[in-house]
């Protein structure tokens, strides 16, 4: 099999990769530029642990294929913020407690970072059935959706 | 502990050490490490539930281009049925041998039978398709009825039922039948005035984990081979790993990985001996990952249940005698934790007369694990149903029946010991005084209450305590952190020491670095590995006053340490842990400290939940509408992650109760394998879990600590069934109550 020649932006930064035609997204992300930090879960879009932005559109990088990068703007977990500059959400996910593996977390920030972006005054409901997409098996959600209602709180407070 | 003790640390909701690694995607999990090199490893299932096989021959994938290396049973050393530590209970080694990679029969689908390692992924999944196999196919074996007939189907032909005073003449799917007996229950129901006794029904349910088990591992020939992998108990994949293989335990080093989930599901292996044969037979290190649905057919599934339950009461509200016969799927081979649903059903209840009988039960489905609370919740279900039941009955409010007849310091237990100080009444009592129970119910709400009772464990947990000459230090423990753990060792820690908690830096030790720890189960962790980190870090304050006593030419009794400091009581003189630290070379090196216990003590931790739900009464769907969850947890470390716990288990339970069960059709096929069908609550599901953390001190902890990772998960079951049955005017005996089966209760009802 031939390998395509992808060039894309990861996070703002330029980026060229080859991949096998079938490859994911997500395994390119993982296998072929070591950005681990999109998780695995279950491979068909069932559980959210590898949602990435793709040209501002949240989606389930294992149900995009590594060429459909093109051309796009690709935004991962690894952009959303750094140990000593945390984003708001990171920082509430923190401060909440609102994370116990954190296998799930890193999907669930970058999907909560998608919902702010469309609606920056979610109800807990908008906000629970946004994140419906995004398993968590330790906590029941509850410190999850706290700590995003307070990033919605925060940020708004931020920006007005 | 007769007076409160006062903390500078502990009970603050502290930034965990970890956290920063993990909101930024930093924290390397099982799947997340690649080696120079690396081949992946992939592995053939059995496409039957159960059948002899006949022929394997892998010659033709062994030839196949870019395949490296190819591993079957054959390849396992001879291995014994001696037993050895796996999870939260023993498991012979034979028996997880023929789990690992089976031989001459396949007892479940998905049963591995054979793995390859390749250049790529998609090779090594090519040449599984080269792997001749030809079975014998034979009748399934796929539920308790099915498999306790006289005339099922064997699994084992050389499987005899224990627990009778002889062997029984011929073999059986039964493993093993217990008995555990207090008082006299006949008597006790002749003094009844009510007796309530149903038939309760639980389902295969898995752990669900959101992180898939993987592994990347490397065989070194000469020196020591490597195994990084997510897991519970890196000792005891150590163990497992080293007796399949033959290999001396000095020559396996385990690194746990952070780990993605496990409740349970990550105390065995699985693809750690495999990969590891794969990596010697290539001289490649080698990966290997399940795919969800490999998760679910393959791993670690909670024993679906049968169980009879009867229990008597006096108008009174006098609870005389309780009495259960409970069987359990243990999947393909013995071991499920049926005396341990025995053990678990009634002890909420001071009850002088209880009868439980058990039975382990082979059937083709996956080998079951640990699912957090091992065992109780299936038994506690079918009980606090019953108690609920029996407080209607009795015209008594379900709360005030518990409270009356509630275990407490010295209830005798039908599994031995008496109970220590336990905090059930407070429990109840909470309930009863919550915003939650005294919210009215609307019409077509049901209201649900159950107790929940695990035991807790202790056992052996090791810690070392490294200062830097800067006065920060290391704490090495071995208890992989799978939900905030590192935050509490750090407090327990900074409490002894005196020192910011951001100068001591908790990691998990792997198997070289560190003595043996047993697994992070049994909700011991914060408990013992607890005491350890307590244990060391006083050893370190010791030495600390010692070393300030040398500078100061002065005894070390006559040096007290305050709020990390060490202060000299015969003379003036103050010295900081990083000026003691500083000058280590002056006075004899540098300073550790340990911790090496077999914690014994555990106190139990009793949770009573409050659940209401609204059902749909033209579809069958359940809301869950107001949920409660309380809990005694000796002393809250971190009160988030105690609540965590709660909230985790709850929700946990919720879905056992309401939407997941293996559905398999007749060839034993499990058709929901994955999480589209195999539907674990989401966000949009659940309301807020409120807490209420109850503290009544486990005296055998210095801080009071007990256990709180586990009893959640029990009172689910019962509190979401019976709101259930609550609101629809029915008695709920099967979970789930997914909607086909709660339309089908409104509709019998008419």
């Amino acid at each position: 099999m031939t390998k395509v020649h992808v060039t894309t932006s990861i996070n703002g930064d330029e980026t060229e990769f080859l991949c096998e035609p079938h490859d994911t997204l997500l395994d390119v992300l993982r296998n072929d530029l070591s950005l681990t930090g999109t998780k695995e879960g279950c491979g068909s879009g069932d559980c959210g642990a590898c949602s990435v932005t793709l040209n501002g559109r949240l989606v389930c990088s294992c149900l995009v294929l590594g060429v459909e990068a093109e051309g796009a703007e690709v935004g991962t977990i690894e952009g959303v913020g750094e140990a000593d500059n945390l984003n708001v959400i990171q920082e509430k996910f923190l401060e909440h407690a609102a994370l116990q593996c954190g296998i799930c977390t890193p999907g669930l920030i970058v999907s909560t970072q998608a919902l702010l972006a469309e609606n920056p005054s979610p109800t807990e409901e908008e906000a629970r059935y946004y994140l419906a997409g995004n398993l968590c098996r330790c906590t029941g959600y509850d410190k999850i959706i706290r700590a995003v209602m307070d990033s919605a709180e925060t940020m708004r407070g931020e920006v007005k | 502990m007769s007076e409160a003790k006062k903390f500078n640390f502990i009970g603050q909701r502290t930034i965990r050490p970890d956290g920063h690694d993990k909101v930024t995607g930093k924290a390397n999990y099982a799947a997340d490490l690649s080696l120079p090199g690396m081949i992946w490893g992939k592995i053939l299932r059995s496409p039957h539930a159960h059948a002899k096989i006949l022929k394997l021959d892998t010659s033709r994938a062994e030839a196949m281009s870019g395949v490296m290396s190819v591993a079957t049973f054959d390849d396992l050393p001879s291995v014994s049925n001696e037993a050895i530590q796996s999870g939260e209970g023993a498991i012979d080694s034979l028996d997880l041998g023929r789990n690992v990679l089976a031989r001459d029969k396949v007892l479940y689908h998905g049963h591995a039978i054979a793995a390859i390692a390749a250049k790529t992924v998609a090779i090594a999944e090519k040449a599984l398709e080269l792997i001749d196999v030809e079975y014998e196919v034979l009748t399934p074996v796929l539920d308790l009825h099915a498999a306790m007939k006289a005339d099922a189907p064997l699994l084992h032909e050389d499987m005899f039922t224990q627990g009778y005073p002889e062997q029984p003449e011929k073999p059986s799917n039964i493993a093993a039948r217990h008995e555990l007996k207090m008082g006299d229950v006949e008597a006790g129901f002749a003094e009844a005035d009510v007796i309530v006794e149903r038939d309760f029904v639980t389902p295969t349910v898995h752990q669900g984990y959101i992180e898939p088990h993987a592994c990347t591992v490397s065989y070194n020939t000469e020196g020591q081979s490597m195994v990084w992998c997510s897991t519970q108990g890196h000792f005891d994949v150590r163990a497992s790993t080293a007796k399949l293989l033959a290999m001396p335990l000095g020559n396996l080093k385990v690194i746990a990985s952070e780990i993605g989930g496990g409740f349970g599901g990550k105390t065995t292996v699985y693809l750690e001996p495999i990969a590891l044969i794969l990596s010697r037979k290539s001289g490649r290190p080698v990966k290997m990952m399940m795919d969800r649905d490999e998760v679910f057919r393959a791993s670690g599934p909670a024993s679906a249940a049968r169980l009879t339950v009867k229990v008597g009461g006096k108008k009174d509200g006098t609870i005389t005698a309780m009495q259960t016969s409970i069987a359990y799927e243990a999947g393909a081979f013995k071991g499920s934790p049926a005396m341990i649903g025995g053990m678990t059903a009634f002890t909420p209840y001071n009850c002088p007369n209880v009868y439980c009988e058990t039975f382990d039960v082979v059937v083709n489905k996956p080998k079951v694990a640990a699912y957090r609370a091992p065992g109780a919740p299936q038994a506690e279900f079918g009980a606090e149903m019953a108690v609920s039941e029996l407080a209607e009955k009795l015209g008594i409010d379900p709360v005030d029946l518990r409270l009356q007849n509630a275990a407490k310091e010295g209830t005798q237990t039908v599994y031995g010991p008496k109970l220590k100080a336990v905090g059930l009444v407070e429990c109840l009592e909470a309930a009863k005084n919550s915003p939650h129970y005294k919210t009215e119910l609307k019409e077509g709400e049901g209201r649900g209450i159950a107790s929940g009772f695990w035991f807790n464990i202790g056992g052996q947990s090791s810690v070392t305590i490294n200062m830097n000459p800067d006065g920060t230090g290391t704490i090495v423990e071995g208890s992989p952190d799978i939900g905030g753990s590192r935050a509490s060792m750090q407090m327990m820690a900074s409490e002894e020491l005196g020192i910011p908690l951001n100068d001591l830096k908790p990691i998990i030790g792997d198997t070289e670095s560190i003595p043996y720890n047993q697994s992070t189960g049994g909700s011991r962790t914060t408990f013992a590995t607890g005491m350890a980190v307590i244990e060391a870090a006083q050893d370190v304050v010791h030495q600390l006053k010692e070393r300030a006593a040398s500078l100061w030419n002065v005894t070390p009794d006559q040096v007290e340490w305050r709020d990390g400091s060490a202060i000299n009581t015969a003379g003036e003189g103050q010295m900081t842990c990083a000026e003691i630290c500083a000058k280590c070379e002056k006075t004899g090196g540098q300073i550790s400290g340990t911790g090496n216990v077999n914690a014994r003590g555990a106190g139990p931790s009793f949770a009573v939940h409050v659940c209401d739900t609204k059902v749909d009464m033209e579809t069958g769907k359940v809301d869950v509408i107001r949920y409660t969850a309380i809990q005694d947890a000796g002393k809250a470390i971190h009160p988030s992650y105690v609540e965590g716990q709660f909230q985790g288990g709850a929700a946990q339970g919720i879905g056992w109760a309401l939407n997941e069960e293996y559905v398999y059709n007749d060839d034993g096929v499990m058709e929901n394998a994955g999480f589209l069908d195999y539907r674990i609550p989401l966000a949009s599901d659940l309301p807020m879990i409120d807490t209420i953390i109850v503290e009544v001190p486990n005296n055998f902890h210095p801080y009071g600590v007990r256990g709180v990772g586990e009893s959640g998960i029990i009172p689910p079951l019962a509190a979401v069934g019976y709101s259930v049955g609550d609101a629809i005017g029915a008695n709920v005996s099967e979970l789930p109550c997914s909607p086909p089966r709660v339309l089908k209760l409104i509709q019998e009802k008419g």
